[in-house]
């Protein structure tokens, strides 16, 4: 009887040999996303502390709460707080907080949880909350008119309303410099194009990310935006898209999420390619200015099929066929 | 419960539909008004109310009708007598409710292809008698109006912040559960939580069954170890007789 009841556990695929251990890799992915962060509250004030704090109080409290139910201690893997940064960052530093701790709920017990766990939900969590935080509360979510005055009492002219994307899809100019920088409109961490890429390369640098998926979705983003834009291959123009809203921390931090994205390198560029194209459908024919989150979430999506498609056959067999072991 | 009563009785029939086999919430029929119309409590109930009706009448004549319709035009005469019932209720609602006529607006004339309506008539109607068949197209109306009624209340009050058409003060609605997500989210919940309660109901009823039957001899006195905690059955015979009662019923 009791010989029975000893189950062998089989984690979920890919089974791949590594010293690394899944919270270490989040561990990194948090200070990763420190520069953003810390940018985000030098930015906008301690308002962006507290919608921080609470978001990833609101995810780490909900995996412990239903770890308790469930017998399960899944809270010490980090990635709670990764999902609770992550969103975080996407959202605008004047929504109300209990808005925000609703996100988080959200994104772990819905999109999380509910299908099993960190491995098994198909959708990044935290884009997933910030897409039902969008759907949900329209006007709160789009609100970036916080006049922003940072912790060092400065404030600036350009950083009146719409943000620079919005400007940009107007016809109006926008500063390049100020977008790279970080003195314009948007969420908390999406501002800053400086403080991402920082963290982006410690995340390079450790080999938790690699270049093919962002990589592809940049340039394909830029052939589709120079292409369909209105405005040609004009650098001015190109780099104020790269620049403005949520691409950078969507392809370097949200694309590459280990759950959400596809296994296979060929996968992983299609993958990539077809988050350039729906980001660039999304900014340029869609009637919003934005378009990275949903553009991922459809990715995700699609991880399944591109899976299928570029499946490697194992040595020995036709392509594409089945294993016969 | 389901024991208790016997099969194709009026009160049983009610108890499948509105518990059992809850054409919403275990079935999972009738999608599409399900999740379309069910943005608040009222519409919801509207519209489970109207299909009561048809479901009902459409039974109950395909019932009479079962011995006289040939097998093989068979689904051609039930969309009829179906589609006869709906065009009468749609004509009804434009006379006497036209709020309501106006809120489900084409879903009404939709109630001809539900699939809980032709999946009685298919599945119950066309080989049951009449009255058997009015109470089941009335049970499984009825658990079709209380599953609309609660997921529509349930999506008042989150996506617009309101209670039967009262607004509730100082609620900020959460307006995806006004939309399309928001129906798949509180379908989703509303199931989970009657599995749950079920499952609950089950394991109660299980616990009071596990006494030991089949032998009728004093336990206190049988030398057998493990009757009543291997199962309800003392022995082959009576494990055989038992299977062979079931395949009968």
């Amino acid at each position: 009887m009791s010989e029975q009841k000893k189950m062998l556990k089989v984690s979920s695929n890919p089974h791949i040999r590594s010293a690394l251990t899944t919270s270490q890799i989040m561990l990194a992915v948090v200070i990763a996303l420190l520069p953003a962060a810390g940018y985000g509250i030098y930015n906008f004030g301690p308002r962006a502390l507290a919608v921080i704090a609470v978001t990833v109080a609101s995810t780490v409290l909900t995996e412990f709460i239903y770890g308790f139910f469930m017998k399960k201690t899944t809270v010490t893997d980090m990635s709670a707080v990764v999902t609770g940064l992550l969103l975080a960052l996407n959202l605008p530093v004047s929504l109300p907080l209990w808005m925000a701790a609703l996100g988080g709920v959200f994104a772990i017990l819905i999109v999380k949880l509910l299908f099993g766990g960190l491995g098994q939900n198909f959708m990044n969590p935290a884009l997933a909350a910030r897409c039902f935080l969008l759907i949900s509360f329209p006007k709160e979510m789009a609100d970036f008119t916080t006049k922003a005055v940072n912790w060092a009492g400065l404030s600036w002219d350009a950083y009146t309303g719409a943000t620079p994307l919005a400007a940009l899809k107007a016809g109006e100019s926008v500063n390049v410099m100020n977008m790279i920088m970080g003195c314009e409109g948007g969420t908390i961490g999406e501002t800053s194009v400086i403080a991402i890429v920082a963290g982006a390369c410690l995340l390079l640098l450790l080999g938790v990310i690699d270049l093919r998926i962002p990589g592809t979705y940049i340039v394909s983003f830029v052939i589709f935006v120079g292409l369909f834009g209105g405005r040609g291959f004009d650098p001015a123009y190109l780099s104020a898209q790269l620049a403005g809203g949520g691409l950078m921390l969507g392809a370097f931090f949200m694309a590459t999420d280990y759950v959400t994205r596809p296994i296979t390198v060929k996968g992983q560029y299609i993958y990539g390619i077809f988050l350039g194209l729906m980001t660039g459908i999304f900014r340029i024919f869609g009637p919003g200015a934005e378009g990275v989150s949903y553009a991922i979430i459809i990715g995700n999506l699609i991880v399944p099929l591109i899976e299928k498609m570029t499946r490697p056959a194992p040595f020995g067999c036709k392509k594409g066929g089945a294993f016969h072991g | 419960m389901s024991k208790i009563l016997k099969q194709d009785t009026a009160l049983e029939r009610l108890y499948n539909g509105l518990i059992k086999e809850n054409p919403t919430f275990v079935l999972m029929l009738g999608m599409c008004p399900t999740l379309a119309v069910t943005t608040s409590a009222i519409n919801g109930l509207g519209m489970g109310l109207t299909t009561t009706a048809v479901l009902m009448l459409s039974n109950l004549i395909i019932s009479c009708m079962r011995k006289i319709i040939p097998g093989r035009v068979r689904i051609p005469a039930f969309i009829v007598i179906i589609a006869t019932f709906v065009t009468v209720i749609q004509l009804l609602l434009e006379a006497y409710i036209p709020f309501l006529n106006k809120a489900l607006g084409m879903y009404i004339p939709l109630i001809v292809v539900n699939c809980i309506i032709l999946g009685r008539a298919e599945s119950y109607a066309s080989s049951h008698k009449p009255i058997a068949s009015f109470f089941d197209g009335l049970g499984m109306g009825l658990g079709f109006s209380f599953a609309l009624t609660c997921i529509g209340a349930v999506r008042e009050v989150l996506g617009s912040g309101s209670v039967f058409g009262f607004a509730i003060p100082g609620f900020t609605p959460i307006r995806i559960f006004a939309q399309a997500p928001g129906a798949f989210f509180v379908l989703a919940a509303l199931s989970a939580t009657q599995n749950v309660l079920k499952n609950r109901v089950k394991k109660a009823n299980a616990k009071k069954d596990e006494l030991p039957k089949g032998c009728g001899q004093d336990c206190a006195a049988c030398g057998v170890s493990g009757c009543s905690s291997h199962g309800k059955f003392y022995d082959e015979k009576a494990l055989d007789f038992i299977e062979l009662e079931e395949e009968g019923k």
